[in-house]
């Protein structure tokens, strides 16, 4: 089972969820996971497969299950200091991150602006980029109805929906609000485009950097990883994981961490 | 009690098909049904509305701002008020209003409405709108999470505009400003009254009740889907321990005024017809934004759309479907139509029991003529207003009514050769 443990930051407190591996990779850093729309609302599958041979450590982003206050942040600057700040409070000396969506472009943000402690970088359908002749989606607006949105991030919407079910003695209607929250939170980080500005700072990636995403992603186009790809400075590796939407954690739990697994350890890079 | 004629100014010629062959009449409404000669004209005729409001008795006349919109044909309501204080002479003009967030600075909306108090002669009532997730958040771009933020500060930037007579700084959170000092300054000191249109947030209400502004509730379905909002709004007064004088309300009502209730029917189903079918098509998408509403609003939407959907009664999203059929619009109150009798003695419940002193008319909506328009109008001025016009005026007094110079001291316009 995972620990859940909260750290005070400047302006919020950070629920970090905890995993020690079951078979553990010798003189592997821990990977730390930094989730995308909708954060991590409960320990998912996808952290259990991440787990098997590392030790996984989970922070919640600003505005994000885990991390209600988010309303301190305003600018795109605000936002990566915080994560700066976040990857202190963890104190880990060396760490793997693995960045998925909205949490894909911080992770970006801040392997270009303080990558000291980043080993290797794994992006997942990440956020970070506009290109006005192939448009990401508006996640901001949609039609407010649950399947509309699990039916955009998800290439089945029922994982969306299990990762979000009401667990049982919770308050449905804060449950709900939590779920808003997060898009608020994505959207004061990311509106209008998505965009951060990380394009004028890919040259500053030097780590050998995996990215990824769903085959069926309706969220972020293709040619997004490519300009990713592109512009990293580091050695890059690209991987389209089939049957998997947006949030490919949520999709493809198993295939994900087989490829982030291959990854991380490859000796050749 | 104070009767005002509202104009939402809506492109009249939207096409039958609109429903079905377009997504929206909002943000990504198709430019290509719009012919701008058309609008030259609806303008002309738009501002001859409004100018014959003022001349035959109403109180006031209102403006309002939309961006990207086929019921709104006005982005700039400034530039309409402006045309309206060289053209009319007595009525209020109410400007409702500016969206505070969408200005850069700010200040240029104490400029502008410094502007219109002065070329008025004092008549400005000043509108500070959050302003619609469609006019905002994705016409104008503003991130819904910072729009309250940056609209509550944008209004306290103004209001010191107004008030502070020496040159100052504005060291804000989203705005720096090293030297404040706007010219021209108001005619009404130290400011216009200022009245907020909104929803029904109980933070809108507290804080009207804090800065003793009117609160405005400017809602399309008329006094039956109304009532609730506004005794809300009582409720929390009476909480607040403030006093009810009515007229710390604005209601906007649509109202068809004709000889008989029949021609009532008659001459006013095909606009209605016309506004709620085609000019309400909004793409639900762009209703709602998260973090346009607060997390007490949403809360509050949420356990009430749960009450709801047990109950059986809404569409998506939690919103009614909205009637568009004539029947329906007069039976849920959105239209109040009929004789002028019939029309005052309903308007004159509406009034008491909602406690509303500024009442806001369209009577002019949808692709109605101005023809139409006008004889509305004058049914409403000379047959309706006067059953209601004394409504509260024995107990209670109007502060937030503007306060115009003389009329012996104001400016004539010279006549156009």
């Amino acid at each position: 089972m995972p620990s859940e443990r909260t750290i005070a930051l400047r302006g919020r407190s950070m629920r970090v969820f905890e995993q020690a591996p079951s078979t553990p990779a010798t003189g592997a850093p821990p990977a730390v996971f930094l989730a995308g729309i909708g954060g991590v609302p409960r320990w998912l599958p996808f952290l259990d497969h991440l787990g098997e041979t590392r030790h996984v450590v989970v922070p919640s982003l600003p505005g994000f299950p885990g991390s209600e206050a988010f309303r301190h942040l305003d600018s795109v600057y605000d936002w990566i200091i915080d994560g700066v700040e976040m990857f202190e409070a963890l104190d880990l000396p060396v760490m793997d991150l693995v960045g998925s969506s909205v949490g894909g472009a911080l992770a970006a943000e801040t392997a270009a602006i303080a990558g000291a402690r980043i080993r290797r970088l794994v992006l997942v359908a990440p956020f970070g980029l506009f290109d006005g002749d192939d448009p990401n989606a508006d996640i901001w607006a949609q039609i407010p109805a649950p399947d509309i949105l699990a039916g955009l991030v998800c290439a089945d919407p029922e994982r969306w929906k299990a990762a979000w079910e009401t667990p049982e003695g919770a308050d449905a209607v804060e449950w709900q609000i939590a779920q808003t929250r997060s898009m608020e939170a994505a959207a004061r980080f990311l509106f209008p485009f998505g965009a951060t500005g990380v394009a004028r700072r890919l040259h500053r990636i030097a780590q050998p950097t995996l990215l990824a995403r769903g085959a069926d992603d309706r969220v972020i186009p293709a040619s997004y990883l490519s300009r990713f790809a592109a512009g990293i400075a580091g050695p890059v590796r690209e991987t389209v994981i089939d049957d998997a939407g947006h949030l490919v954690e949520l999709d493809q739990p198993e295939a994900l961490a087989r490829e982030i697994h291959a990854f991380l350890s490859d000796q050749e890079l | 009690m104070k009767n005002l004629w509202f104009h939402l100014m809506p492109y009249k010629d939207l096409p039958d098909d609109f429903r079905e062959a377009h997504p929206s009449v909002w943000v990504d409404i198709d430019a290509g049904l719009l012919d701008p000669a058309r609008v030259h004209e609806h303008y002309n005729e738009f501002l001859d509305e409004l100018e014959y409001a003022g001349e035959v008795g109403f109180d006031g006349i209102c403006c309002n701002e939309h961006h990207q919109n086929g019921y709104g044909l006005m982005p700039s309501p400034n530039l309409i008020a402006a045309s309206l204080t060289r053209r009319t002479r007595a009525p209020a003009i109410c400007v409702m209003g500016n969206s505070l967030a969408l200005y850069n600075p700010p200040t240029r909306v104490a400029e502008e409405f410094a502007m219109l108090d002065c070329m008025s002669g004092g008549r400005l009532i000043a509108g500070f709108p959050v302003g619609t997730p469609m006019d905002t958040v994705f016409a104008y771009g503003q991130n819904p999470s910072k729009l309250r933020e940056r609209y509550l500060e944008a209004h306290d930037i103004v209001m010191k505009a107004w008030r502070e007579p020496e040159t100052f700084s504005f060291d804000g959170r989203f705005n720096q400003l090293r030297y404040v000092n706007v010219w021209p300054r108001p005619i009404q000191q130290p400011h216009p009254p200022v009245w907020i249109p909104g929803g029904g947030s109980v933070e809108t209400w507290q804080w009207c009740a804090e800065m003793d502004y009117v609160y405005c509730y400017l809602s399309y379905f008329g006094y039956k889907a109304g009532m609730a909002t506004v005794q809300g709004f009582w409720n929390e007064m009476d909480r607040l321990g403030k006093d009810r004088n009515p007229h710390r309300v604005g209601f906007l009502q649509f109202v068809g005024v004709a000889e008989t209730e029949r021609e009532a029917n008659e001459l006013y189903r095909g606009p209605a017809e016309y506004f709620y079918g085609r000019c309400l098509h909004v793409n639900p998408k762009w209703a709602s934004p998260p973090g346009y509403s607060s997390e007490a609003s949403q809360r509050a939407r949420v356990q009430s759309q749960v009450a709801q959907a047990a109950a059986g009664s809404r569409g998506i999203g939690g919103r009614p479907p909205v009637a568009t059929q004539w029947e329906d619009i007069v039976d849920l109150g959105y239209v109040v139509a009929g004789d002028p009798d019939q029309v005052a003695e309903r308007l004159r419940e509406v009034c008491l029991e909602m406690n509303v002193g500024h009442l806001m008319l369209l009577c002019q909506f949808g692709n109605m003529s101005t023809e139409l328009a006008q004889y509305n109008t004058r049914l409403y001025a000379e047959r309706v207003l006067p059953q209601i016009r004394d409504l509260f005026d024995e107990r209670w007094e109007d502060r937030w009514w503007p306060r115009p110079m003389a009329e012996a001291e104001r400016y004539t316009p010279a006549r156009v050769a």
